[in-house]
Parts: structure tokens; C-alpha cells; sequence
């Protein structure tokens, strides 16, 4: 899966649980800063995102923005076609 | 499927409300921080009254209400995870103080899904050992809260509420079927309560901090947001129903978002997800109960009508009752 790919399947996750318009949210967009979501939003978010691509995400610590998660999904992406 | 049917519902909550802003005084909050996560407004809590003390006062208005004599009951049980005691359960106070001399009577512990677990094991015994029988979700939450903890002490409320069951096959009322699951591995994710080892004989110190609700919050909204709605379809799925079917889904009232996220995942309207959380907050094995006796006596729900009761919580313990009321 390429890059943009991952990426266009998180925007869509974030806009449906945030209810912002699409082209809020970019690579640079901080999640809780600029999309005003909670607590709940994020565990939302991360929960359509690990069953989405079928991956673990075990700490919300360190993930901010848009391109922190695509980043994450992209190595957990690498670490499960390694085993 | 059996003939079991919910005869009577009531319910009894301390009379001390405490409303989010309140909670200011003890840990760093607001109103709008607590409703928006969670649509919590407000809580009742217990100035003083036991577990049992709610649970008696629930038994007394089922009798009441029913017309029925103490010594009609063939037993009683109380779902709780907050009891007065280790010994004497809470169940077998109320049949004390109530004076049902007939009934045996004896506490449950399946948190937030013990009324759900209530049920099931209340549906087994009016097939064996009797025809009448009581089932009371009752807790005092707030000895368990640390109330400086502004993660979970903001979440719960106390009360108690419950049915009188009675085996009435000609009434077309019927428990459809029930799906209970227990994912014991995660039981970690959320604990209160803990019992530390302190004897003469104790060599190794046991952490004696634990006595207060403690919860990984993500980790209880994935299970519940993923678990419920899975279990309510295997319930429907072995009752011979469709999700479309149910009239109403009553489910253990601990968070708005949660509720809406099911009601999500299940692709059912939010209208037919009845909530009260505002009002009382989580007051686990408590809000199934409430929330029924509430629809119940506020006309609601009718008589004929499906029903889905689902709860979830500390064990990890999830269960879904399908009821014909």
C-alpha cells in the first residue's frame, strides 16, 4: 500500500469521526489541536485504524498529527509483510 | 426461549444528586469536559445508605407494586460488584429485612453485566426451583471512587433497581435468548475494589492501593464499542431475529459515545437507544434496571414489544438478553 494510499483511508476515518470537511485534513494537521477532538475521538480514530488495516496500535503517546499515524501504519504495514 | 416474564420493575437512587460542576471542589473538571465526553450531567450519590439499603427499598416497592406477599418469593438475587459485605451477601439482607422466609437468596458479581448474568441464572432457576423470583442490580459505587481521580470519579453514580420474574408461559412474554461472553485475559483493564493479603502470616506485601476504580480507557471503549455490538448479533441471530427486529436497545448505561457508537456499528437508528446516563451516570450492575424500570413506567415500552438488553464491563464481561416484553 502506498503512502497516499494509507493516507486517503486515515482522512476518511478522521473525517467521518470528526465531521470536518476532507480538505482540513492533511498531513499536517494536528488531530487534537486543529480538529478539536477529544479523548474519545482519538481512541475512535485509532480504533477504526487498526481495524481498517488489521494492525495493533498500542499507545496513542507520540501520534499528533495526520502524518504521525499514516507513519505508523505504514511501519506496522512493513513489520506484518516481514513475518 | 422460555416464558418468562417481567412481572414488576421499580427503582430506588439516594436522593443526593451531585452535578458536574460540583465535582470542582475535589479534582479539576468542568461540565463541558464531562459532557462532552461522556453526556454525564449528573450523578445521585450515597450520603450514607448501603447497597442493601437501596436493594431493600427496591424489594419493597416490586412487592408493593405486584400485590405480592414476601413469602411468595422462591428466591432472590442481587447483582453487585459494591456489597456491604464479603458476608452476609447483600441478597440474603434483603430477604432478611423483607421477611421472605421461603426464598434462598445470594449476590452475583459480573459488574456491569450482572443483570444480565442475573437474568440468565434467574431464567435457569425458575425452570428448577420455583415459579417466582427477584433480581436486583444495586450499587454504591462511590466508596469505590477515588474522588480526587478526575479520570473515572466523574463516570460513576449509585442506585439499585430491579424485576419480580415469574414463569407465565400463557402471557406471550418470553426470554428470546441470551449470548454471554467473559474475556477474562483483559480482566486487568479494569479493576476496583482490591482485597490486599494482610495477615500475621503475610510475607509478601500486596499492593494495599488498589481499593479504587482503576480503568485503561481505551482499552474498555475497544472492547465495548467492538464487543457489544457482536454480542447483541448473536443474540438476535439465536433468537431467529433480525438487529431491524428489536423495538428497543436498553444497553448498561456508561457512556453517550459509547451508546452512539453502537448504535453505529449496528447501522440502527438512535432513537431506538434508550439512555439515561445523563441523569445517573454508570452505576453498573444498577442502570440496566433503571433505564428498563424507567421506559417501563413511563409507557415506553409495551407489553408485546422486543427488547435488547446488553451490558458490559470489569471482568471483562459482556452479555446480551433478547426479552419479549
Amino acid at each position: 500500500m502506498t503512502n497516499d494510499e494509507i493516507f486517503s483511508k486515515v482522512q476518511a476515518i478522521i473525517v467521518d469521526q470528526t465531521g470536518e470537511d476532507a480538505d482540513k485534513v492533511t498531513m499536517t494537521t494536528n488531530i487534537k489541536q486543529d480538529l478539536d477532538a477529544d479523548s474519545l475521538d482519538i481512541f475512535e480514530v485509532i480504533n477504526e485504524i487498526e481495524d481498517e488495516f488489521d494492525i495493533k496500535i498500542e499507545t496513542e503517546e507520540g501520534i499528533e498529527t495526520v502524518s504521525d499515524l499514516v507513519t505508523f501504519v505504514e511501519k506496522q504495514l512493513a513489520a506484518k509483510d516481514k513475518e | 426461549m422460555t416464558g418468562i416474564q417481567i412481572v414488576q420493575s421499580a427503582n430506588t437512587v439516594p436522593e443526593r444528586v451531585v452535578l458536574n460542576d460540583e465535582l470542582n471542589a475535589y479534582m479539576e473538571t468542568s461540565d463541558e469536559w464531562i459532557s462532552t465526553r461522556t453526556g454525564i450531567k449528573q450523578r445521585h450519590v450515597s450520603t450514607g445508605q448501603t447497597t442493601s439499603d437501596l436493594c431493600t427499598s427496591v424489594a419493597q416497592k416490586l412487592l408493593n407494586q405486584a400485590g405480592w406477599q414476601a413469602s411468595d418469593l422462591d428466591f432472590i438475587v442481587v447483582a453487585t460488584m459494591s456489597p456491604d459485605y464479603q458476608t452476609p451477601a447483600t441478597a440474603a439482607i434483603v430477604q432478611g429485612r423483607i421477611g421472605a422466609a421461603k426464598a434462598f437468596a445470594f449476590d452475583l458479581n459480573a459488574a456491569c453485566s450482572g443483570f444480565i448474568y442475573g437474568l440468565k441464572v434467574a431464567e435457569g432457576l425458575l425452570q428448577v426451583a420455583g415459579n417466582r423470583g427477584m433480581l436486583i442490580g444495586g450499587e454504591v459505587l462511590s466508596k469505590l471512587i477515588d474522588w480526587h481521580e478526575r479520570s473515572t470519579a466523574v463516570l460513576f453514580g449509585d442506585g439499585a433497581a430491579g424485576v419480580l420474574l415469574a414463569n407465565r408461559a400463557e402471557s406471550g412474554s418470553a426470554f428470546l435468548a441470551t449470548d454471554l461472553q467473559t474475556l477474562g485475559d483483559l480482566g486487568d483493564r479494569l479493576t476496583a475494589g482490591y482485597q490486599p493479603v494482610d495477615s500475621v502470616f503475610t510475607t509478601d506485601a500486596t499492593d494495599a492501593h488498589r481499593r479504587y476504580f482503576e480503568m485503561d480507557g481505551r482499552a474498555v471503549y475497544k472492547f465495548a464499542t467492538h464487543q457489544v455490538p457482536e454480542s447483541i448479533e448473536r443474540a438476535v441471530q439465536k433468537a431467529g431475529l433480525l438487529v431491524q427486529d428489536v423495538d428497543y436497545f436498553i444497553l448498561h448505561q456508561a457512556n453517550q459515545r459509547i451508546i452512539d457508537q453502537i448504535a453505529k456499528r449496528l447501522d440502527q437508528p438512535s432513537d431506538k437507544f434508550l439512555s439515561n446516563v445523563a441523569r445517573f451516570g454508570n452505576t453498573s450492575a444498577a442502570s440496566i434496571p433503571i433505564l428498563l424500570d424507567e421506559v417501563i413506567q413511563d409507557g415506553t415500552l409495551q407489553r408485546g414489544q422486543t427488547i435488547a438488553l446488553s451490558g458490559f464491563g470489569g471482568g471483562l464481561t459482556v452479555g446480551t438478553q433478547i426479552i419479549k416484553y
